[in-house]
């Protein structure tokens, strides 16, 4: 089994401001994202041979159609893809296999998500046409949150743990020319903040935000002619894992970290030769919907100890000068949380910090970046690793 | 002789204090308190747990009948009685309710009594349970309240019944339209003076029918509009140590009044003493009880003083008129139910049923055909899971409320006592209250009307120690 190491390239990518984006629609978005992705990449759209759209709301969009009707682009394959809030990144896997595979050259992984049409008090509460009896309604803050809780009783973390993650997270997000908020906050701000989901608070959740993003794939023998010939980016290795989307109602759920990353990022590691991952990745995008999932996916992803992950926070360790840069974009919580194009977006991160070319937030030297897309109540996880040729 | 061999109450954790409607409203106060049902529950909610109460520990397969007595059914079309039996595992049964008069519960007694007699039943379980409405600002608001008692009724129960009677009356008062929104009632003595008077008349012939003179009767378990009514239509019968202790704690209970009252008498009981119990509505019926030598033995745990001690007083009128819905608002997003899918999930969903794993041994909830913990496929034997446990994990969810309760809505993991994880609302507390490692047991209740129905599901409540 060859696997994906060193055999699929980045060629190009773009990703619209994330905000609210009332005056624009879904199609406008992944036009925006696209064109500045084929831009980057050198090529233009008609030479795109099939897409794969990460949309998870179907008010965003059903089917193959979402992206082909934005880009008219008809007559070649094009599919949605859902896989909860990971959808964005299991867009982009699909993309990358198919090239893997030898049957395409040149294709796009997008993603979209036009999430303020429905307003923005919270996510849209439109998840399935019918529940289960035995399944009570609770939002997506709730259901991080008894991980939070959890920590509490068991770790004794804080919401100050929590709070230091909102403030590293804003003050990167900041320097983002695209992030839906760019100003940074203090604790107190964080702190005082009104409660979503006890224990999380306003500056805990990510934001309802609009946004698309691109991705272009290709070989590493055709990203040679292309604009990035000389620094193009390559996939070391994806992971995903799907668990559970009723930890609730899992025994075993110890509700302090997600098997689901644990699981892909195992996937990603050894296929990418990783052993350590805290000395040898130079940088991670990693899904902070909530500020209790960052520090839970810091132990997940190997990057400390198991029950270290607030100490992680605590010590600098994940700041934009600390040895292991943490969303030195922002991450969600700057961004907000386009469902289906977060994932994109965390590729172009991770593609851009590896060019040198991350205005604003730029790393130093990276070689290896990871990228960590986690959906539904950590039941669906990617994990991609990205490097420089 | 066929008799009342269990029974149980239940009262709404939550008091009002007639004091603070009587600020509202700049109205005069009656003394005491009324219970006050959460949002979350409705009369067959507060059936299900009298009916659980009565049946704590017992043997439920005997029951061949259910009747449910309330002037407050959920439905117009579609009957609360078989709900119950789900909730009960029973299925085999007869199911009945009798509504539409504040006397349905003495009625269901009489019948279900008729039903153990002939044969036709071996056991009946009778639950009686209301929530009637009045209109904010008036003495009935101060005065109604909402509880809930069940009676099973067997052919040696250790109560016996040993003389009943029923009288007809057409009097119109109180009454409830179809489409009214509260109870309306003639003011004035005329509708006490009927009270009195089929009251009277019931009673006197049922102590007839059982051969009893009215001072060998020495507690009056008895539905009555008010507490003088109630004095006074005591007296008149010859019943002068009459004492009714639920006017001042939680109200008039409507037509689950009498079956309160009875079972707080029976809790009391010795053996060889005399109770008649009695409801007036059209007409009244009464029955005269014998207490035996089991009386004692069958009392439950949770008595009737016990469900008044155990009370939580509401800090705001405003927040009773949300638990009423009486403050009107614009339904969005309602939850998506599906008849269906409660249909064919009615075992786990009523009856609590879960299944372990034969193979690894864990207990899990739902069911499901591949274990969560070992993935081995068929091999599960089906448990009920028990309703007492811990809180695992939970969160105070400000951005989904519950419906007609207040924001943030207490949601937790809660895993039960011998085995099996189940996800639920937190209730009848404040949500400050709930803490990780907090003993709590189950409580049915109302969850939402999401696709125009009533869906019911389980909550969870800082355990009652009993």
């Amino acid at each position: 089994m060859p696997g994906i190491k060193d055999r699929v390239a980045v060629a190009g990518v773009g990703a619209t401001r994330f905000t609210e984006h009332y005056e624009k629609d879904q199609e406008d978005l992944l036009v925006e994202a696209v064109e500045e992705a084929c831009t980057d990449a050198g090529i233009e759209r008609k030479d795109i041979q099939a897409i794969w759209c990460g949309v998870y709301y179907r008010f965003t969009g059903l089917s193959g159609t979402t992206a082909a009707d934005a880009l008219r682009l008809y007559g070649i394959p094009s599919t949605r893809v859902e896989n909860y809030c990971a959808s964005g990144m299991d867009a982009f896997r699909n993309a990358c296999f198919a090239v893997a595979a030898g049957v395409y050259d040149i294709v796009l992984a997008c993603g979209v998500e036009k999430i303020t049409d429905q307003g923005s008090h919270g996510l849209p509460n439109v998840l399935r046409d019918s529940i289960p009896p035995f399944m009570p309604p609770a939002s997506a803050p709730a259901l991080f949150a008894m991980a939070a809780t959890r920590t509490f009783a068991e770790r004794g973390w804080t919401r100050e743990d929590l709070a230091r993650v909102a403030v590293k997270n804003h003050a990167n997000g900041a320097k983002h020319p695209k992030a839906h908020f760019r100003r940074e906050i203090t604790m107190e701000t964080a702190l005082e903040a009104p409660m979503i989901a006890w224990p999380l608070g306003r500056f805990d959740s990510c934001a309802v935000s609009d946004g698309a993003a691109a991705v272009i794939i290709t070989t590493p023998e055709i990203a040679k002619k292309m604009n990035h010939k000389d620094d193009y980016v390559v996939v070391k290795a994806n992971g995903l894992a799907v668990t559970t989307a009723s930890p609730m109602h899992n025994p075993g759920f110890d509700y302090l970290g997600f098997p689901a990353t644990r699981m892909a990022a195992k996937q990603a590691y050894d296929e990418a030769g990783i052993t350590d991952p805290a000395r040898q990745i130079s940088l991670a995008e990693v899904h902070d919907c909530f500020t209790i999932t960052e520090i839970l996916n810091y132990e997940d992803l190997g990057f400390c100890e198991p029950g270290e992950g607030a100490a992680f926070i605590r010590e600098g360790r994940s700041a934009a000068d600390g040895n292991l840069p943490v969303n030195p974009s922002g991450g969600l919580k700057s961004f907000g949380h386009p469902i289906g194009a977060t994932g994109c977006r965390m590729i172009g991160e991770i593609t851009r910090q590896l060019q040198g070319r991350a205005e604003g937030v730029q790393v130093k030297d990276p070689e290896l970046g990871l990228a960590h897309n986690l959906g539904g109540p950590g039941a669906v996880c990617s994990v991609t690793i990205l490097g420089r040729n | 002789m066929a008799g009342i061999a269990r029974w149980g109450v239940s009262v709404p954790v939550w008091r009002l204090d007639r004091g603070m409607l009587a600020r509202a409203w700049d109205t005069p106060a009656l003394p005491g308190e009324r219970a006050a049902a959460s949002g979350d529950q409705d009369a067959l909610t507060l059936g299900v747990e009298a009916a659980l109460e009565c049946m704590r520990g017992g043997d439920t397969s005997q029951i061949d009948a259910i009747y449910f007595a309330t002037t407050t059914a959920p439905y117009a079309e579609k009957h609360a009685a078989a709900t119950i039996a789900a909730v009960l595992d029973l299925h085999d049964v007869m199911t009945v309710d009798v509504t539409g008069t504040i006397r349905a519960a003495t009625t269901a007694v009489r019948t279900a009594l008729d039903a153990v007699r002939s044969g036709g039943a071996r056991a009946a379980l009778v639950v009686a349970a209301d929530m009637r409405p009045a209109e904010p600002s008036t003495s009935m608001e101060q005065l109604f309240g909402d509880a809930a008692a069940a009676v099973l009724i067997t052919a040696d129960g250790p109560v016996s019944v040993i003389g009943e009677a029923s009288v007809a009356e057409e009097f119109t008062g109180p009454w409830r339209r179809a489409g009214d929104h509260y109870v309306h009632s003639f003011d004035g003595k005329i509708e006490t003076e009927s009270y009195a008077r089929a009251v009277e008349r019931a009673v006197t012939a049922a102590l007839a029918d059982a051969g009893v003179s009215p001072d060998a009767v020495s507690r009056f378990a008895a539905y009555a509009p008010d507490p003088r009514t109630f004095a006074t239509t005591a007296k008149r019968i010859g019943f002068a140590q009459a004492k009714d202790r639920l006017f001042s704690t939680i109200g008039n209970t409507g037509a689950a009044h009498a079956l309160v009252a009875l079972a707080g008498a029976l809790d009391e009981t010795s053996p060889g003493e005399h109770v008649v119990v009695a409801a007036q509505g059209e007409g009244a019926d009464a029955l005269v009880l014998a207490a035996g030598a089991g009386v004692e033995s069958a009392r439950q745990v949770w008595t009737l003083q016990r469900a008044l001690d155990d009370k939580r007083v509401l800090p705001s009128y405003e927040r009773y008129l949300r638990f009423r819905r009486l403050l009107p608002v614009d339904e969005e997003n309602e939850p998506p139910s599906s008849t269906i899918r409660t249909w064919r999930d009615r075992a786990q969903a009523f009856a609590l049923y879960g299944v372990r794993c034969n193979e690894c041994g864990t207990v899990q909830f739902p069911a499901n055909r591949a274990c969560i913990s070992c993935s081995a496929l068929d091999n599960m034997t089906r448990v009920r899971l028990q309703r007492t446990g811990t809180v695992f994990t939970f969160t105070l969810d400000h951005l989904i409320a519950g419906e007609y309760l207040e924001t943030p809505v207490p949601r937790a993991v809660v895993d039960l006592d011998g085995g099996g994880r189940i996800f639920v609302e937190v209730t009848d507390c404040e949500a400050s209250d709930v803490k990780v490692g907090m003993p709590v047991e189950l409580t049915f209740r109302l969850m939402h009307e999401g696709a125009g129905f009533k869906n019911y599901y389980w909550k969870a409540r800082p355990r009652r120690d009993v």
